[in-house]
């Protein structure tokens, strides 16, 4: 462990326990995050890329990407909306329930997500409380993509509620009482004033909802109906493709996802990074 | 001052939106499991939970859970005090590197389990020369559920431990405390309900995982089924009460997430005040 600690950068480094911690956590990534990720290159290599190519633009397979990404953006775009107001009407008002309001928000990321599969599949069912109520109306939710977009939007909107709260609570008054005492009407002065502020972690939520939406299951697969080329999500194909066995198709199509959810994730921290610094830049 | 939405108007209008949209997109759900658990009465859902196959994959369960939390727990604190306590290279490499279960989507997780650790894989195929299988039974619902609930003790705990600092326990080290007296002395005790708070979360998450599980269970009812998946042979299976039932079960858990949530951030804002 001495050894370890001459390799600081920093500082004196008074502190014991580097050589353990650094062991430990070296060692849990790598078995536990990394080295699953290379059995999936392994099963990968035995196929030709032409193979792989053929695999991951398949009709079908392509169909999932598009019912996917289609739901996934509608359901970013409801959260976008839907999470600023919460955070917003939780941040700057007072009113009887608010503290069970706030307290609900989590229910998304409490519940497990079979459980919230099948109560919304069964409330928006046509013999369920809301699809009976919407059917007649014209409108189907279940089994159709608008039950995949509801879904979606169900599991990941506290990413957005729970990025903006903060950003909305460190903003100071004086930044609206300045825009107010000049005569902005509420719309011109939102618009203006508090927007500039919070967009950026109003992206990174919305950011990240959308990447969860991308990959989430169980949420999902109750209230899709399933259909191939119609409700089928990608992440419902990879399940698909292993229980018929088809281990190389379930790898390419899940390279796919997987790569496509790491480069978001990658874009989001740097994009988080950036505005991080800007922060502390305007500050310091 | 009058600040923005402040008019009565829009204030009523705002909160009224919020409320009457959350009433039905996330309370309607949550009334609704219970209104369907309990729609055949109270002996219908107490037979449906006593049943021999639900016991089995409450217990399962449990385990899953019980033995997820350490791991999850010893991990989280290394890897906080690693990337709070000291700088050194590639220490931002790692902080985005425990992201990536949040990222990867379940059922990709179990793929890559499934195609390490299965027949094919190579330590799977290594492992079968022993006859030891580690997917399609318990080791392996285990394996993937530290895989998806691995960050979230490392997450609560970096922020906090990185806004506190380290000079406490520079002052224990200095004055001659052991590393680990330090550790339980100092840093427990200002830790502590962060680290509680993660290990709520690794709890929910463990109990309720389903994507990455139902890859590696082979859903083996009486043997390899969890809560979930039992709760989704029962829903496939048309007994809309018993899955309800077992849906309950695990609605009580995130409402308990929930008000422990409530209950700690209470806790903290209520000691600032008097900080």
């Amino acid at each position: 462990m001495s050894q370890l600690a001459t390799w600081r950068t920093g500082s004196t480094r008074v502190l014991p326990g580097f050589g353990l911690s650094m062991g430990i956590s070296v060692l849990f990534i790598s078995l536990v995050l990394l080295l699953p990720i290379t059995g999936l290159f392994g099963q990968l290599a035995g196929l030709s890329l032409a193979e792989y190519w053929a695999i991951i633009t398949e009709g079908r397979v392509v169909a999932s990407y598009m019912v996917t990404i289609g739901a996934a953006a509608v359901a970013a775009i409801i959260n976008a909306i839907f999470g600023l107001l919460l955070a917003w009407v939780l941040v700057r008002y007072d009113f009887p329930g608010k503290r069970l309001l706030d307290a609900l928000m989590d229910l998304p990321f409490a519940l497990p997500t079979a459980v919230a599969g099948i109560t919304l599949a069964t409330l928006y069912a046509s013999s369920g409380w809301m699809g009976g109520l919407l059917e007649p109306l014209g409108f189907q939710v279940a089994y159709t993509w608008v039950g995949i977009a509801l879904a979606m939007a169900f599991t990941s909107i506290p990413f957005v509620v729970r990025t903006v709260q903060p950003v909305l609570e460190d903003l100071p008054a004086e930044v609206d009482e300045a825009a107010m005492s000049l005569g902005a009407t509420d719309g011109v002065a939102f618009r203006r004033v508090i927007l500039p502020h919070i967009w950026p972690a109003l992206v990174t939520g919305t950011g990240l909802a959308f990447v969860r939406s991308l990959g989430e299951f169980g949420a999902i697969i109750f209230i899709a109906g399933n259909m191939p080329y119609e409700t089928e999500i990608t992440a419902l194909m990879i399940f698909v493709k292993l229980q018929e066995y088809d281990y190389a198709g379930a790898s390419a199509i899940a390279s796919v996802v997987l790569f496509v959810s790491l480069a978001l994730l990658l874009a989001i921290n740097v994009w988080q990074g950036r505005f991080v610094r800007r922060l502390h830049g305007g500050k310091g | 001052m009058r600040r923005i939405g402040d008019a009565p108007v829009v204030r009523r209008l705002l909160i009224g939106a919020a409320l009457v949209l959350s009433a039905l997109f996330l309370l309607l759900p949550l009334v609704a499991i219970f209104a369907q658990a309990f729609s055949e009465g109270v002996m219908v859902f107490w037979a449906n939970v006593s049943n021999t196959f639900t016991l089995h994959a409450i217990g399962l369960t449990l385990m899953i859970a019980l033995l997820t939390i350490p791991v999850c727990l010893v991990f989280g604190v290394a890897l906080a005090w690693l990337v709070t306590r000291f700088s050194f290279p590639g220490r931002r490499i790692l902080q985005t590197l425990i992201d990536i279960p949040f990222a990867v989507s379940p059922v990709v997780a179990g793929l890559i389990y499934l195609l390490l650790y299965g027949r094919n894989g190579w330590i799977g195929t290594w492992l079968d020369g022993y006859d030891i299988q580690l997917m399609f039974s318990w080791p392996g619902i285990l394996m993937v559920t530290i895989f998806v609930t691995c960050p979230f003790v490392a997450r609560e705990l970096i922020p906090l431990m990185q806004a506190q600092g380290s000079r406490e326990e520079e002052a224990a080290v200095t004055l001659g405390a052991s590393g680990w007296t330090t550790f339980r002395r100092v840093t427990l005790p200002n830790i502590r309900w962060a680290l509680l708070y993660g290990v709520i979360l690794t709890n929910a998450r463990a109990v309720g995982e389903f994507g990455a599980v139902s890859v590696v269970s082979g859903a083996i009812r009486g043997k390899t089924n969890t809560l979930p998946l039992h709760l989704e042979q029962l829903y496939q299976d048309y007994n809309a009460v018993g899955a309800f039932a077992c849906a309950a079960l695990l609605a009580f858990i995130a409402l308990l997430t929930l008000s422990a949530k409530a209950g700690l951030e209470w806790r903290a804002a209520r000691r600032e005040a008097f900080a």
